[in-house]
């Protein structure tokens, strides 16, 4: 049963197994649900769907597969305010205007006339007896009169159309997801270095045997829980040609707050210079001096810096090339005091990695960090956590 | 035993079909969304609609997979072996149970609520996988085989602070509480406050709703801080008025200390009433 509907979720990116598909029948066998399409529909979001991001998908999926299958007018509409279309103006037609709308032909004619008209129509449209939009006379779109009416999104003033599942309530829960910030919590498990510390509430059986043994009593020793000791300080590029990146540096953001407990973030422009902050919106009035980060922050913490490296090259080599301020000494200059302050650094590149070679100031950024420059993905960032877990002199 | 809503709980239609599924098939139901939509209260009420007693296991960043079967108390066994306790004997008397456990062997059939799942560690889900599954667990230390009398009704919540990994998610339901519509939340409010305004309700849920609308608000209010609101209003018996005459020199509304969580967001407030106070601008 419903294979075709199972089909088409896989099709659609929501990667329903046998076990949920198994699931669903179970519970159909079950009774759980009457048989109202409703229903039926609720049953297997619920059951096929774990992810809210994907209940839009699935609203689209199930309209699509189910289309003409369930054709009785929307009995016990429920009411749910408008998604995507609002019914500003609603028309209240006389009788002789109703009688005027004849009945444009079958659902399925209906159907297929709506889809050509949506593809023609682009814009909102209101009133009028043609285009979808709400409060005219078509048969298209909600808050209309038409008695076989689509409602498109919308109320069902008329209680005339049926399809919950065309409200798309879910639609800007949707989001594609290359890389999850669960992906790069596992990648980032790799920088993990397990020390003592903290209050001592861990049975230390090797203390206790041989406290015992050495006291002739019992002698119980307790020894604080092992946890990660790493210490991560994050730099950030922002603004100008990292827009196309800052759902992904937000991820890997998230991911990293919530992996470590030592972490510390800065945000930069293009290059790191004398300043750094931690507020964007305040990124000219609140800056931390780089001197002081260096010397604030012991030799020990990992580096990671987060940048597409791509601007002029004289924003590195040269004083006074950054594009916001006048800079005394050179992105080069400052680039080799972090690397030589941290001997644990890496940058990581949201662009990809083919590409490093046409940007004269990648290399030149490639070049200060030792190659020790990674492409973030997650096989990247994997190779930059192992760099970074190397022992490195301190 | 059809979960249809209760007296104090609003349920829509996708949450009673999503809840009946996961009671008469007896797999878990994840519940997610945004804070304070009642997503814990949800269980509570399907245990009283039930008549089920109802076991909370709240988690933490702390607890670990193991605390909720059982726990062996190895350092209390040993103080008592050096005091010459009978019971040392026994290992079962230094078995703890957790909730899991409790839920397994209950005399009536439970509702256990495992809260919060997200707050764990990320491995937490996936160590409960088999346990949740098949409903039963091995206990080494005794060598015994705890398997559930009857299959526990289990509500899982989540906050979205982590991912909950493929394998744990195929085991479960899902539903996610979407936040409330005008309908609902007036249904919600009726039951809350059965003797309220008409007009003051309408106005607060005119504000709160505005006051959701704000574009780049930290953290939006939530149904639990809307209900919190209003009683804060009956209580101080804030005339109809106030709230009516919505002058836009004051963007905050009163008693905004309930709605309004972060600093962030009361200074936005702030800043919109006073670019509301200069004239033609």
């Amino acid at each position: 049963m419903f294979f075709s509907f199972m089909e088409e979720l896989r099709t659609a990116g929501i990667s329903a197994s046998l076990k949920e598909h198994l699931a669903l029948l179970a519970a159909l066998d079950a009774d759980v649900i009457g048989q109202s399409p409703e229903e039926f529909y609720y049953l297997a979001r619920a059951t096929l769907v774990k992810d809210e991001a994907l209940l839009d998908r699935f609203d689209q999926v199930f309209g699509k597969v189910f289309k003409g299958i369930f054709t009785e007018y929307g009995q016990n509409p429920i009411d749910v305010p408008a998604d995507w279309l609002k019914a500003i103006a609603e028309k209240y037609l006389s009788p002789e205007e109703m009688a005027k709308i004849e009945k444009m032909g079958s659902w399925d004619e209906l159907m297929e006339t709506l889809k050509k008209r949506l593809e023609e129509q682009e814009k909102r449209h209101q009133g009028g007896n043609k285009w979808v939009g709400t409060g005219g006379t078509s048969p298209y779109g909600n808050s209309g009169y038409n008695p076989e009416g689509v409602r498109i999104g919308g109320e069902s003033k008329h209680k005339r159309a049926v399809k919950v599942w065309d409200k798309r309530e879910f639609q800007n829960l949707d989001n594609t997801k290359e890389l999850g910030t669960r992906n790069i919590k596992i990648a980032m498990r790799r920088l993990r270095r397990f020390a003592r510390d903290g209050a001592a509430e861990e049975l230390d059986i090797d203390g206790t045997i041989n406290g015992t043994a050495r006291q002739g009593w019992l002698d119980i020793k307790m020894r604080p829980e092992r946890r990660n000791a790493i210490k991560l300080l994050l730099m950030l590029d922002v603004g100008g040609s990292m827009d196309p990146f800052i759902k992904l540096c937000e991820e890997l953001f998230s991911a990293a707050t919530s992996e470590f407990k030592n972490l510390e973030f800065f945000y930069f422009h293009n290059c790191p210079y004398e300043g750094v902050w931690k507020d964007n919106k305040r990124r000219f009035s609140e800056r931390t001096q780089m001197w002081d980060l260096l010397h604030k922050f012991p030799h020990d913490y990992k580096v990671v810096m987060v940048g597409d490296a791509s601007m002029s090259p004289y924003e590195i080599t040269h004083p006074g090339g950054s594009v916001e301020h006048f800079n005394e000494e050179s992105g080069a200059v400052w680039m080799n005091r972090i690397t030589s302050t941290y001997p644990a650094t890496v940058w990581l590149n949201p662009v990809p990695e083919k590409q490093w070679g046409y940007s004269q100031s990648t290399k030149i950024i490639k070049e200060l960090m030792n190659d020790r420059m990674y492409p973030l993905t997650l096989e990247g960032l994997d190779d930059a956590m192992r760099e970074l877990s190397r022992k490195h002199g301190h | 035993m059809r979960f249809q809503g209760t007296d104090n709980y609003v349920a829509t239609d996708d949450l009673k079909v999503a809840v009946n599924a996961a009671t008469t098939l007896r797999r878990p139901l994840l519940v997610k969304g945004e804070p304070g939509t009642g997503k814990t209260v949800l269980a509570q009420e399907i245990a009283t609609a039930l008549g089920a007693p109802l076991i909370e296991w709240n988690i933490k960043s702390t607890t670990k997979a193991h605390q909720g079967l059982y726990e062996y108390d190895a350092v209390a066994r040993l103080r008592d072996s050096q005091l010459g306790d009978e019971r040392v004997h026994d290992i079962k008397n230094y078995i703890k149970k957790g909730k899991l456990w409790e839920a397994f062997t209950a005399p009536q059939l439970p509702v256990l609520l495992i809260d919060e799942i997200d707050k764990a560690d990320i491995e937490f889900p996936n160590d409960l996988l088999q346990e949740l599954d098949r409903m039963e667990f091995f206990v080494y230390e005794t060598q015994e085989t705890i398997k559930a009398v009857e299959r526990p009704i289990v509500i899982i919540t989540s906050n979205n602070e982590k991912e909950l990994p493929d394998a744990f998610l195929r085991r479960c339901f899902f539903h996610y509480i979407k936040f409330p519509d005008r309908t609902t939340m007036q249904a919600i409010i009726d039951v809350h406050f059965p003797g309220i305004q008409k007009m003051l309700v309408s106005k607060a849920m005119d504000i709160f709703y505005e006051v959701r609308d704000v574009p780049g608000l930290k953290k939006k209010p939530s149904t639990s801080e809307l209900l919190d609101w209003l009683k804060l209003l009956l209580h101080e018996d804030m005339p109809l008025d106030v709230l009516q005459s919505r002058d836009p020199t004051k963007a905050i509304p009163p008693l905004h200390g309930a709605l309004l969580k972060n600093e962030q967001d009361i200074m936005l407030f702030e800043r919109l009433a006073f670019m509301a106070r200069r004239p033609n601008n």
